[in-house]
């Protein structure tokens, strides 16, 4: 699959909020795109996501 | 033959600038711009040239002003932005000063929303002066926007931004402004506007703090409808704190990227 543009895979198919905490992202500062489509935060724990997935993670640093 | 003074074509017989200046305004010293370029000479009047005469140290009047941001920008682009909506959520370093640069550029109309009231520690960075401690920093910009343009339509908004109100709050506007100061924050508005109001575009900010290179800022679109600007690192914590050069960096970052989307430019 690819994340951020770069191309991983992963072993098994996985609940996107369990993607997300595995790979250290913090989930109250992030937007994330599946595939084209924003996923409302409310879903990360509904999502599965698998290899062929596209997904986009923007994680938001503070200052402003 | 015909020109363009201060906004309404005229037919003229005068062949220079400043003929027409001494017969028109006589008793008063002028700044003129002659097709966006300002001329302290006299010049041969062409057919269609573009004329603006204003008079120095005066306020000038709608039509003056309108002509004058015109002139500068060139007429089609001033009409698009004149008619502009555009919402700056937080009106911290970032915000106060994006609104400023949008309110120059002559945004017909804008959106201010912020809960806070403007503190000494405000002052390395945002656009506020001594003399606006303590007030609303909505009503402080405002003020200052109807300093600098007195034709600009400033509301404002006096609250604290949260999933329940972004919608209600935000209705109406195609482009919004993401300039909050909390990552949480800057995350719940993002996700939530490009969930529930899918034809708005976000020009959100994430990483400007310290003194690294400037060139580390960029513009991004990361994803539909959300343009980032920053170096998407570098946060504000100790040790790290936010100064004005990063940060109007990244906002001169994200008002430019508003007006190419206002000109209907969606490139970064």
């Amino acid at each position: 699959m690819k994340v951020n543009g770069k191309i991983i895979s992963i072993t098994k198919s996985q609940t996107l909020i369990d993607f997300l905490k595995d790979n250290n992202y913090e989930i109250t500062k992030v937007a994330v795109e599946l595939n084209g489509n924003i996923i409302p935060k409310s879903k990360f724990k509904d999502m599965t996501i698998q290899n062929c997935d596209s997904l986009e993670i923007v994680t938001f640093v503070g200052g402003g | 033959m015909q020109i363009t003074l201060n906004g309404k074509s005229i037919n003229t017989a005068f062949t220079s600038v400043y003929e027409l200046k001494n017969n028109l305004y006589p008793d008063y010293e002028t700044i003129i711009i002659i097709n966006g370029f300002q001329i302290n000479k006299d010049y041969k009047l062409s057919e269609n040239d573009s004329i603006v005469i204003i008079q120095k140290g005066a306020v000038p009047s709608k039509e003056e002003f309108e002509s004058m941001i015109s002139a500068r920008h060139t007429p089609k682009v001033y009409e698009k932005l004149k008619k502009a909506k555009v919402a700056v959520a937080g009106l911290g370093g970032l915000g106060s000063n994006i609104a400023v640069m949008l309110a120059r550029t002559g945004i017909g109309h804008l959106l201010l929303v912020d809960f806070d009231t403007v503190e000494p520690s405000n002052l390395n960075r945002q656009h506020y002066f001594t003399g606006h401690l303590s007030m609303p920093k909505t009503e402080a910009l405002k003020k200052q926007i109807s300093e600098i343009n007195p034709f600009i339509n400033a509301e404002t908004k006096n609250v604290y931004v949260d999933e329940k109100n972004i919608e209600n709050l935000f209705r109406g506007y195609e482009i919004i402004c993401e300039a909050f100061d909390n990552p949480e924050s800057k995350a719940v508005l993002v996700n939530t506007v490009l969930s529930k109001m899918p034809s708005v575009k976000v020009v959100a900010a994430s990483g400007m703090a310290g003194y690294f290179s400037s060139n580390s800022i960029k513009t991004e679109r990361k994803i539909k409808n959300l343009y980032i600007c920053g170096d998407f690192t570098n946060g504000a914590k100790p040790g790290t704190g936010l100064m004005s050069p990063r940060v109007q960096i990244c906002a001169g970052h994200q008002a430019n990227m508003i007006v190419r989307l206002l000109l209907g430019i969606e490139d970064v």
